[in-house]
């Protein structure tokens, strides 16, 4: 079924109000004063005397009434430098004004003076002593998972194939640019902005200003796109406003221009990822040895979870008795890099996928037929000993593939084309991949998620959940997945637009969480509330479960029925953190991606002709949304591959325009056909599992080994941009 | 050194059609069409991306063809016709686009859509049965982080269908 969004008309008629679209009286305009050089002591803060600064506001960290820090997995992060900064644009002071072109003017007329250091870029140099701004060695987070005895294996073998892939940044280019509204309610401090987490700002601000939640108010507005890049960043903006709103006793705006925000903002971790193989001469693999390390910025924020996602799909979905990995995320003086999309899987997946095929090569096998011999199959167990048994059958999915992208005969035709055409090559490529839905390990136990159900006088049902929708349509599909569970119209349920002081805490937007875990226990909320209804002939549904609802409401007048559902471990799923040993997910969803492409030899330009994506996302709840979710981030796989180059200077983008940094347009993509097995899955609502992240993790590989299949050659890094690609062709002669 | 006398701004007035209603707007004269609309007539429908003319998110029509609103002088609208998406229902309800809009998902944030929608609204209107490479060219100018746009020319293409179904009604 396909029910129509639930926010569709507002969106298309222009009433959506995103936060740069509400005026608030009185409102002043805050922007920030950012550090001009990678790393450094503060000296001073030179005013300029041509501006009259009276009516200005001004912060610094001496205004922070709390802790100075942006509150995340640890607190090095300050919300404002006080005396050392360690990335270019790092914010220093806050400024608000009346008048926009008067705020512009104070910025332009401020300069930070600061002592520099040497800043550290390079995240694969060993850091020297000078270097060292983290712990003794500079690494944000060290991740082992061991299986079996690889050394030994490696010992004996004969056969040892090795290669190292690197994958570049990436940038959200949400279309909205990030921005927060704070202001003053009596004793409260309302902020309203662009976020995916309004109780990760919450959070964030009870430290910062050192105050009990209770004195704070989070509100999501409508998203212009998340991505990831709105799920911790937005807490410094929102900190900022408040600072900025706090001290001026009125309202602040802080809407970041496209340039700051794709200049200072978190962006997709670059990593370096190599592999060791040991194989047999039928191809199977007897151990793997996979050393990951991905660049984490200057602050910690999130590269810890991003790292752990990231080293438990190392592997790929093949069976392996002997398997180390390892991973590191390090410091560089980088801004910091942050949660994007698939959150460190699509790194370590395309290295995976890439040497997959390089194997391939060097055994002279065909790459589809080296993945069938290594697929994991039922009761087979993932690295960390978790068995997979959610029905999925890899070998068949990847064959359906196969077919569906018609693989063998375009492999024929492909070689005579090659063969004959003067200047273009023409290739196909595969990915097989999955993607663990909800948090790692015991993050949902951690994290404990809460969902309300309310059953109201007037028989419809609402819903109350942390849940932001940045497009996805979260709305649509917990409204949806209520009206299953009860037999109602969907369009009777009414899902509150999060505010903390409204909703429970059902945790974060992110993680392909949303339809899988807060979906189940809205599942759960509404069987309770049938049975709460039921009156001694079984839990009403549809039409009886309204007249029950009405019923209830006379008999009980201004009852609130409301029924509470937090999240439970599932029994027997088992989890540790230190041996990275157990169920690292609830589930999986899986995937066989193929792609064909054109490379031209004269422009190095690569045109991806046509594009399979088939997936097993357990049962697709609404087949629009879900086709819309796999096309879009198919979308932004290409980007990444071919067309998405973050260029550094200092450590931070300088290409910080949608001119030169450039994400795929309607003209660049082809035909992206989705397609989908389903197979109920026991942990998602009415057999549901994720599927936002997923998407991206197919692209890269495939269309980087149809390139390698096009071109006979092995290309190990992205983005291939045709700069890229005519060097690696020419440096082949 | 900026004098208070440099920094004095005086408003402007000029008078054009938005959405088929003729109004004296006043505006400072640095503005852009997008700001005026936006700041100066409270039309927030027009969404803004970059403000330097490369996403293509604040497309309005100006005498029916789509501009880029962030890189027109509101100076420069005296006497046009301006049309946005708040103007795009007809008295009988939604537009055909933004029925199929909603119908094949092709808004997923809807940060882009009302740029979408108007330079498609422009495209149908000479062009009621464009193939899919014409689509392609004709949206090239609009940027969408969301969709892959498949769907967008998918809404496109079934709003055609109604629209030659209807006849030439517009
Ligand atoms: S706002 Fe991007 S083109 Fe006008
Ligand atoms: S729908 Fe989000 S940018 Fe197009």
């Amino acid at each position: 079924m396909s029910l129509d969004r639930v926010d569709g008309l507002d969106k298309l008629s222009g009433k959506s109000a995103f936060v740069d679209d509400l005026t608030v009286p009185g409102c002043l305009f805050g922007g920030t004063i950012r550090s001009p050089v990678a790393r450094g002591r503060i000296r001073k803060i030179h005013f300029s005397t041509a501006v009259d600064w009276s009516d200005f506001v001004i912060v610094d960290h001496r205004d922070i009434p709390g802790s100075n820090e942006v509150a995340l997995i640890e607190s090095d992060q300050p919300a404002l430098a006080s005396t050392n900064v360690r990335h270019l644009h790092e914010p220093v002071l806050l400024l608000a004004h009346s008048k926009l072109h008067r705020l512009r003017e104070g910025l332009r007329s401020i300069r930070v003076e600061i002592e520099a250091a040497p800043p550290l870029f390079d995240v694969e140099a060993q850091p020297t002593k000078e270097m060292l701004q983290h712990g003794s060695d500079n690494v944000f987070k060290r991740i082992d998972i061991r299986k079996g005895d690889p050394a030994s294996v490696f010992a004996k073998a004969s056969r040892v194939i090795e290669g190292t892939y690197r994958t570049g940044s990436q940038e959200h280019v949400y279309l909205e640019t990030q921005g927060m509204i704070a202001h003053q309610e009596g004793e409260t401090l309302v902020v309203r902005g662009s976020m995916q987490c309004p109780y990760y700002i919450l959070d964030a601000l009870t430290i910062a200003f050192d105050r009990p939640k209770e004195r704070f108010r989070v509100i999501q507005c409508p998203l212009g796109g998340g991505f990831g890049g709105k799920e911790e960043y937005p807490s410094v903006v929102a900190i900022h406003a408040a600072l900025l709103a706090e001290k001026a006793g009125r309202p602040v705006k802080i809407i970041y221009d496209r340039q700051e925000d794709m200049a200072v903002t978190t962006k997709r971790h670059p990593s370096r990822v190599r592999h060791r193989t040991a194989v047999d001469d039928d191809g199977i693999i007897l151990a793997m040895e996979i050393d990951i390390l991905f660049d984490g910025g200057a602050y910690v924020t999130l590269s810890p979870v991003v790292l752990s996602r990231g080293t438990l799909h190392a592997t790929g979905p093949y069976r392996c008795d002997h398997v180390h990995v390892h991973g590191e995320a390090k410091l560089t003086n980088s801004p910091p890099y942050g949660a994007f999309r698939g959150f460190g899987a699509p790194q370590t997946l395309f290295a995976i996928e890439r040497h997959m095929d390089v194997i391939a090569r060097d055994l002279g096998l065909d790459p589809g037929e080296l993945r069938r011999r290594n697929l994991l199959c039922q009761g087979d167990t993932l690295a960390t000993g978790q068995k997979v048994q959610d029905g999925v059958d890899l070998t068949a999915l990847l064959a359906r593939g196969e077919e569906l992208a018609g693989v063998s005969l375009a492999t024929q035709e492909y070689a005579a084309f090659n063969r004959s055409h003067p200047y273009l090559r023409r290739g196909v490529g595969r990915a097989t991949f999955y993607h663990g839905a909800g948090f790692t390990g015991s993050g949902e136990t951690h994290l404990a998620s809460e969902v309300w159900v309310e059953g109201l006088a007037d028989g419809r049902v609402r819903l109350l959940t942390a849940q932001t929708d940045m497009g996805q349509g979260t709305m649509t599909i917990l409204a949806q997945i209520a009206g299953e569970t009860l037999s109602v119209d969907p369009r009777s349920i009414e899902v509150v637009t999060p505010d903390t002081s409204l909703v429970p805490n059902s945790g974060p937007t992110v993680a392909s969480r949303t339809a899988m875990v807060v979906g189940k226990l809205i599942e759960d909320g509404c069987r309770e509330l049938q049975r709460i209804l039921d009156s001694g002939s079984g839990p009403p549904s549809g039409k009886d479960f309204q007249n029950a609802l009405e019923l209830h409401h006379r008999e009980n007048p201004g009852d609130l029925l409301r029924v509470s559902r937090s999240y439970q471990t599932p029994p027997g799923q088992n989890w540790d953190e230190v041996s990275y040993q157990g169920d690292a997910y609830a589930c999986y969803s899986w995937a066989a991606h193929l792609a064909h492409v054109e490379v031209d030899l004269r422009t190095f330009q690569v045109r991806v002709t046509d594009y399979v994506a088939l997936q097993e996302v357990g049962r697709v709840l609404n087949e629009v949304l879900a086709r819309g979710q796999i096309q879009g981030g198919v979308a932004q796989g290409l980007g990444w591959t071919l067309l998405e180059e973050v260029i550094l200077e200092n450590g931070a983008m300088k290409n910080h325009q949608m001119m030169n940094y450039i994400i795929p347009g309607s003209g660049d993509l082809s035909p992206i056909r989705v397609f989908f097995e389903e197979i109920p899955s026991p942990s998602g609502p009415g057999g549901a599992k994720g599927i936002g992240e997923l998407p991206l993790d197919g692209p890269a590989p495939a269309i980087i080994n149809a390139v390698c299949h096009a071109l006979s050659a092995s290309i190990r890094e992205i983005p291939l941009t045709p700069e890229v690609l005519m060097e690696f062709l020419g440096g082949k002669e | 050194m900026t004098t208070p006398q440099a920094t004095v701004r005086r408003k402007v007035q000029r008078t054009f059609t938005v959405n088929g209603d003729v109004e004296e707007v006043s505006f400072l004269p640095h503005k852009t069409l997008l700001e005026v609309l936006r700041e100066d007539m409270h039309l927030t429908g027009t969404k803004h991306g970059c403000e330097l003319g490369e996403c293509g998110t604040c497309t309005v029509l100006m005498n029916g063809e789509p501009v880029l609103s962030c890189l027109v002088l509101g100076l420069a609208c005296e006497g046009a016709d301006i049309e946005t998406v708040e103007g795009m229902a007809g008295p009988d309800g939604p537009h055909p686009l933004q029925k199929t809009f909603a119908s094949i998902g092709a808004a997923q944030c809807g940060y882009c859509t009302p740029g979408f929608l108007l330079t498609a609204k422009a495209l149908v209107e000479w062009n009621s049965n464009p193939d899919r490479e014409t689509l392609k060219e004709e949206l090239s100018g609009v940027l969408c982080r969301c969709t892959g746009y498949l769907q967008i020319f998918q809404a496109v293409e079934e709003a055609c269908v109604e629209i030659r179904g209807e006849g030439e009604t517009k």
